[in-house]
């Protein structure tokens, strides 16, 4: 190989006089950038423009203020299914069963969508149909499944089993893809069968990465199911929108306590299963 | 140090699962004795079950629903999947501008709101996650404080900040905006502070001994290092806030969101779907631009 030049194509080493006066000057790019930035900025400026707050909107915010500070404690450890312990537990029992039934939904269609196990075309057609599922948002999702189910919480998990299978999809075939192959080699040597290769080669190697999957998206999922709720798909984002609506902000502050706290817990717990489950 | 940590190992006591269920103790024909734990996957098997019974009749789950009114369901996905093309026919027939100009101006305003509000979120991010940081920040509370507060922050889910911004600020694109602003703040700066802590500080120090003061050696010793990530966080979080803002309008903030809610209320699915291909041809569009830019950042 040549030797290589440096800055001013030479071959002796630079002072370091010479070597500041050679730095590479970008500003063009640099300029570049601003300018498309502020074009940008100037562009998405005209649909934002800033028209005053709402007739009532000191008000609200103060009602806002008011109520994050001042929850409705009666609310807080109220045990019936207005209350907002049974709230959650039905948010979180919503996006149990969502994530379930996508984790076990995405499995043949992860399989199936992976072009090292099935021939091309066929996987060509899962992963446009997993596009297709990805493309319509959540809660386009839940506004269709409610005309099936109802505005219930029963529609939550529906929905959310089907939007899960698009990303936790994406998940598994890259699991599926990393999977080393010359174990199922040196145990088709040993003399194993089909099932014992799968038993003893792919299982082992595959679960760890799919249970983390669908405990990542368990925590999301537990979002998603709260932002579900808003359009009547059951748990606590019903509750908390019903009480927006009628303005009754303390009420508002004890559904958004105990929203943040079961957020907080779950966040701590997923990343500790998922840390436990990457380190073996 | 080590001879420490493999004493500890020894030491180690066994889980409290073992200590109840004592491990099977099995003679090898070598001679050797090693103990075979119990197997944990009957009881995890049995807590699952026992959480998915539960779960279900929480939310009154029920098959019955499913298979009595699925054909609904084919029934409507038929409808989205066939959009109506007239929708679109305005872009080059005079006559029908009605439908496309609503669709276009909800487009852009989907993408404006979303670009200027990842631009300020990401912008007031970058402080914030300074501070958060334990390597260039020593003051333990300040950094504790903005955590939680940024933890807090992204456990609101973007759609009751947004219902909360358009009470205050009025229906419309502004209110959305704010909603994306303070979904990109959270999420930049969590993602920032992780990566600043990562940084090699040698440089900072380096500066710092010649004299410079905090700011100056983290800006000509931090900011070439974490500059690249930076960038290509925002370009990430505008990727989300496309599909975030698309449906902001449902609580009335703006941008398409408020067109889907309206033709889903006429039940006019075919204009769903079209509305929805003209959303994804867009965030194809932006994902992929965004991709290929952030290839090249890294």
């Amino acid at each position: 190989m040549a030797k290589t030049k440096n800055l001013l194509n030479t071959d002796r080493p630079l002072t370091i006089e010479e070597a500041y006066a050679a730095r590479p000057r970008l500003w063009w790019l640099y300029t570049l950038i601003v300018l498309i930035i502020a074009a940008l900025l100037g562009w998405s400026g005209s649909a934002v423009s800033y028209k005053g707050l709402a007739t009532k909107g000191v008000e609200i915010a103060r009602g806002i203020g008011n109520g994050l500070l001042h929850p409705d404690a009666s609310l807080l450890f109220n045990l019936t299914s207005e209350g907002v312990p049974y709230q959650l537990l039905q948010t979180v029992a919503i996006a149990v069963l969502g994530t379930l039934i996508g984790g076990v939904l995405a499995i043949p269609f992860s399989f199936l969508a992976c072009d090292k196990i099935v021939p091309k075309w066929v996987a060509l057609i899962f992963r446009a149909i997993i596009l297709g599922i990805r493309t319509i948002p959540s809660l386009v999702w839940a506004l269709v499944w409610i005309r099936v189910t109802g505005p219930n919480a029963f529609c939550g998990v529906v929905t959310e089993s089907v939007c899960s299978i698009g990303m936790i999809c994406k998940m598994y075939i890259n699991a599926i893809e990393d999977v080393d192959t010359r174990i199922l080699e040196s145990l088709d040597a040993a003399g194993c069968n089909s099932f014992q290769k799968i038993r003893c080669g792919m299982l082992p190697q595959i679960i760890p990465n799919f249970i983390s999957t669908v405990i990542y998206r368990f925590d999301i999922n537990v979002k998603d199911a709260t932002t579900l709720g808003i359009v009547g798909a059951g748990g606590i984002g019903a509750a908390l929108i019903q009480c927006m609506n009628s303005s009754r902000w303390s009420m508002v502050g004890a559904y958004l306590f105990g929203l943040v706290v079961l957020m907080i817990f779950i966040e701590i717990f997923s990343t500790r299963v998922r840390n436990r489950l990457a380190r073996g | 140090m080590k001879k420490n940590q493999t004493q500890e190992q020894a030491v180690v006591k066994p889980a409290l699962f073992d200590r109840v269920f004592k491990p099977r103790t099995v003679t090898l024909p070598n001679g050797h004795t090693v103990q075979k734990p119990v197997s944990r996957a009957p009881f995890i098997a049995a807590a699952v079950i026992a959480i998915v019974l539960i779960s279900a009749r929480m939310t009154g789950f029920d098959f019955r629903i499913l298979i009595e009114r699925g054909n609904q369901l084919g029934y409507i996905i038929g409808r989205i999947f066939h959009p109506d093309w007239s929708y679109f026919r305005g872009l080059w027939v005079e006559a029908d501008r009605g439908n496309t100009m609503k669709l276009m101006n909800a487009l852009l305003d989907t993408i404006k709101m979303s670009i200027m509000g990842s631009m300020i979120g990401a912008t007031l991010a970058l402080p914030v996650a300074v501070l958060a940081s334990t390597n260039i920040n020593r003051n333990r509370g300040v950094v504790w404080f903005l955590r939680i507060l940024l933890m807090v922050i992204r456990t609101l889910p973007t759609l009751i900040i947004a219902k909360f911004a358009s009470l205050i600020f009025g229906l419309g694109t502004y209110a959305g905006t704010v909603a994306i602003i303070v979904f990109t703040f959270g999420i930049v700066a969590k993602m920032m502070y992780e990566s600043i802590e990562t940084i090699d500080m040698g440089a900072f120090e380096a500066t710092e001994s010649f004299g410079a003061n905090k700011f100056q050696s983290f800006w000509s010793a931090c900011m070439p290092q974490i500059l690249p990530t930076y960038l290509s966080y925002c370009l990430y979080s505008l990727e989300m806030n496309i599909r975030a803002a698309a449906i902001l309008g449902y609580v009335g903030a703006g941008g398409l969101g408020i067109l889907i809610n309206e033709v889903i209320g006429w039940r006019d699915y075919e204009s769903l779907g079209a509305i929805l291909l003209a959303l994804f041809v867009v965030v194809f569009i932006i994902e992929n631009t965004s991709e290929t830019l952030r290839k090249r950042l890294s």
